[in-house]
């Protein structure tokens, strides 16, 4: 990574990890670094975007992000609106651009969105003015958790070149596998896939990441082990015979752990399905980051809103 | 990096010895002040070695540690968000600070005072973090030009200035070298 250091982000949005540069997802993290201490302050809020409205509109539902997401507005001074799919217009008809519409005659800085379709974000980007940051688009992208993630990892490991990280579970309907993906891939870590055919993505490969289809052989000196829920609202059919079956071949054990390097980290993006995808003497482990990786999500989405708020396009005069 | 300085318009007013002899003497007027048992706090960039540098004179002549830390203001600056005209933000720099500040008498300390804005978001920033028993304010050089009613406690140096001067302070801990220059540069170094 040898990117001259970047000051500023290129979009007004944020709505996935693909489009970012490496020296841009270096900002997000060194921000975040710094933004970390205002949890461990007396007075756990800085006025920054005092006078900045956020809207979180919540299409699908959400709890964690949303409340991080919450939290991490309130910590900076913004004024956050909360729209959430049902008990609003949306459970009446209204299309995503109408209340798109709708949201920007009341002029917000910012809109957080979660949305069941990919790609939605990017739509709503180029026809409003405010910043968009995606909040999870479909089985697309989660940019803001897989910042969380490498934020997480850089901490604790000290750098993200050169790790092997290994993801598995529900590959195929993870949006924060992809992002995890995209995100490693740039910055130069190797990113395993470990998943029963039935919930791999078709083409994994092309997103630059080692296929297996056996926990074992992926977990075979990683420094990271990244274990995904597996999405039941999002299957049709069962991918797998039984929940049991599953912990029996893709759940994390103290045994499977012991393949991995002996200082990996186990990670888990929430919520956590204990005896599915991961013993609970796994995710209460010594090993486990699992609520650091909360605590970091506060300080990764800090970052983003301050990044974003400087201005964009058209510099406006100084008052 | 001197010579190049001097190409740019800019014109020496204090160079190392008399950098030294200046910051002594701010010691020497804090100690009398407040006695050696005070907080000195650096507002980055510049106002961080500059409080190392005091919080060393001030132990060498009184004999007790002095606590020492750094405040990174940006959060609470005046022209970050919809007033800054720019699309860069700036970026943020480590707040470290002893354990508590309440009841202590903390020296804000920087290189040059000027508008005062910083001092405010100094302030404002301090006062999320404790409650100490005074605030006084400390810098190397004073140019005038305030915006705000702050005033400096301890003052190294006040410098007759027009406002589109340029003061620059330079610390061998960041730039390599010690010393201040006036006058209006030609290429913007920073």
């Amino acid at each position: 990574m040898s990117n001259e250091r970047l000051k500023s982000l290129r979009s007004k949005d944020l709505v996935g990890i693909a489009p970012l540069e490496p020296g841009e997802i270096q900002l997000i993290l060194d921000t975040a670094e710094e933004l970390l201490d205002i949890a461990r302050r007396p007075i756990k809020k800085v006025p920054t975007l005092r006078g900045r409205t956020v809207v979180n509109l919540f299409m699908e539902p959400s709890t964690r992000t949303r409340f991080s997401f919450e939290v991490a507005e309130k910590r900076l001074s913004a004024d956050t609106l909360n729209f959430s799919a049902s008990g609003s217009s949306v459970s009446k008809g209204e299309t995503l651009i109408d209340t798109a519409r709708n949201l920007m005659a009341m002029a917000p800085d910012f809109i957080v969105m979660r949305h069941p379709n990919s790609g939605a974000p990017h739509r709503l980007a180029s026809m409003v003015e405010a910043s968009i940051i995606n909040a999870g688009d479909g089985i697309n992208e989660h940019p803001t958790q897989a910042l969380l993630d490498a934020f997480t990892m850089r901490r604790h490991l000290g750098r993200l070149e050169g790790l092997a990280v290994t993801i598995a579970g529900d590959i195929r309907h993870s949006r924060v596998a992809r992002s995890n993906a995209y995100l490693l891939g740039k910055m130069g870590a190797t990113v395993r896939f470990a998943a029963p055919a039935s919930l791999m993505p078709l083409h994994a490969e092309t997103l630059g990441v080692e296929v297996h289809h056996r926990l074992e052989s992926a977990l075979e000196g990683a420094d990271v082990v990244m274990m995904l829920r597996i999405q039941r609202e999002r299957q049709g059919n069962m991918n797998f015979p039984s929940l049991r079956e599953y912990f029996d071949f893709f759940g994390l054990t103290p045994e499977r752990l012991e393949l991995a390097k002996p200082e990996a980290l186990v990670m888990h993006p929430g919520p956590i399905n204990r005896g599915v995808e991961i013993d609970s003497a796994v995710a209460d482990g010594s090993r486990s980051v699992i609520l650091d990786q909360v605590t970091n999500g506060v300080a990764i989405r800090m970052a983003i809103l301050y990044l974003l708020s400087g201005g964009h396009g058209e510099p406006t005069p100084a008052s | 990096m001197a010579t190049k300085q001097n190409n740019s318009g800019l014109v020496q007013i204090l160079d190392r010895a008399a950098m030294k002899r200046t910051i002594d003497r701010m010691a020497a007027e804090i100690v009398e002040r407040d006695g050696g048992d005070v907080v000195l706090v650096g507002i980055h960039t510049r106002g961080v070695p500059l409080a190392e540098r005091l919080a060393r004179v001030i132990e060498a002549s009184a004999g007790q540690k002095v606590r020492s830390g750094r405040l990174d203001i940006t959060l609470y600056r005046d022209d970050v968000g919809p007033w800054r005209p720019a699309h860069e933000q700036p970026l943020l720099k480590e707040t470290f600070l002893p354990d508590s500040i309440d009841g202590e008498v903390l020296y804000l300390v920087d290189d040059v005072l000027f508008t005062g804005r910083t001092v405010r978001a100094a302030l404002d920033t301090l006062m999320d973090y404790g409650r100490p028993r005074a605030v006084r304010l400390a810098v190397l050089v004073d140019r005038g030009h305030r915006e705000l009613p702050v005033a400096a406690d301890v003052v190294g140096r006040k410098v007759p200035t027009s406002r589109d001067e340029d003061i620059r302070v330079r610390f061998a801990e960041i730039d390599g070298v010690d010393g201040v220059w006036i006058g209006r540069e030609t290429a913007d170094v920073e």
